[in-house]
């Protein structure tokens, strides 16, 4: 992954950094099921590596494949990048060590889901019934955030291409008068 | 476009049921195995928008056309949050499946399904519509290149 990410730094060629990007992706999936959790492998294999890179391939071919040159020093943006950074490392140093039973997180909810979640849903994917029955609000929000994004790109990208046809209308009855 | 390559288009056409099958498949076999609405949905619409790279969108729009997309993303929100009313309507708490079905368990079971079915369709319609609009411009890009 690390060889990856320096690819994808050092790569001008925009076309080769989407489909790193995708590679990077998909490393993220292995990871992920290394950790036990196919779910979220699944998903990442899905739209990490198989969505975004479609679109943003999509993206390319309506603009340039080549990374424009730099018009202002990296300095400042690298400086946020590692200040950001930082403070993020620096709060994962509080955080209990990975995957100990007494964790706090082991201790609220998740025992009582992994106790019951068979018997009152009928679901052996513990994770299907917290999303699906314990958490539904959750879910619904998400899905709420999937339509608006979904509804948002709609607005933006088809009242362009309707302006556009405006313009050629204009244009032709201007040719006639 | 890659409408032009053999291999591809067959390989393609192979495989697309397969991709089609294993969306249900993880999008019914959700409660016993890894999957669920979120990744059936974008499975699904993936196997779409395969064909609609190699064939071209306006091949892809003859199977699944745009209008029922755009009503689909709604759609799925709608069975969503529709099933929270039903059940609230039946004396329970929003989105809580048990009086769904004869037995509490029975209702959790099919409150599930429902709402994932709400979900995948949502994911699914969502990511064609986005796929359509960004390919759409392409073509659009493709038609002023070859008029200049």
């Amino acid at each position: 992954m690390v060889v990856v990410v320096i690819g994808i730094i050092r790569a001008h060629n925009l076309f080769a950094v989407v489909i790193l990007g995708g590679a990077y992706s998909f490393l993220l999936a292995t990871v992920m099921v290394v950790l036990d959790a196919v779910d979220v492998a699944m998903t990442e294999a899905a739209v990490g590596a198989g969505m975004s890179t479609v679109l943003l391939l999509a993206v390319l071919h309506l603009t340039r494949t080549r990374e424009a040159p730099l018009r202002h020093a990296p300095a400042i943006p690298l400086l946020v990048c590692l200040l950001t950074g930082g403070a993020l490392v620096y709060g994962t140093l509080d955080l209990p060590p990975f995957g100990r039973a007494d964790n706090p997180q082991n201790q609220h909810v998740a025992p009582y889901y992994l106790e019951n979640a068979e018997k009152e849903t009928k679901s052996p994917n513990v994770v299907t019934a917290v999303l699906a029955s314990y958490r539904g609000y959750d879910t619904l929000g998400e899905v709420t955030v999937i339509f608006t994004a979904g509804i948002g790109v709609l607005i933006l990208l088809s009242r362009r291409r309707r302006r556009d046809m405006i313009v050629k209308d204009e244009g032709r009855s201007k040719d006639v008068a | 476009m890659l409408r032009d390559t053999v291999i591809l288009r067959v390989v393609v056409k192979l495989l697309l049921p397969a991709i089609l099958i294993f969306a249900l498949y993880v999008q019914f076999h959700g409660d016993y195995g890894p999957g669920g609405g979120f990744q059936a949905g974008v499975a699904a619409a993936a196997a779409i928008i395969l064909y609609g790279m190699v064939f071209g969108i306006d091949e892809a729009q003859k199977v699944v056309p745009r209008p029922i997309v755009n009503t689909m993303i709604p759609l799925g929100v709608l069975i969503f949050a529709g099933t929270g009313v039903a059940s609230l309507l039946l004396g329970e708490n929003y989105l809580d499946y048990s009086p769904l079905g004869s037995k509490p368990v029975k209702g959790q079971h099919l409150g599930i399904l429902i709402v994932e079915a709400g979900v995948f369709i949502t994911v699914a319609s969502t990511m064609l519509a986005i796929f359509y609009v960004f390919g759409g411009r392409a073509d659009e890009a493709d038609e002023k290149e070859g008029e200049g």
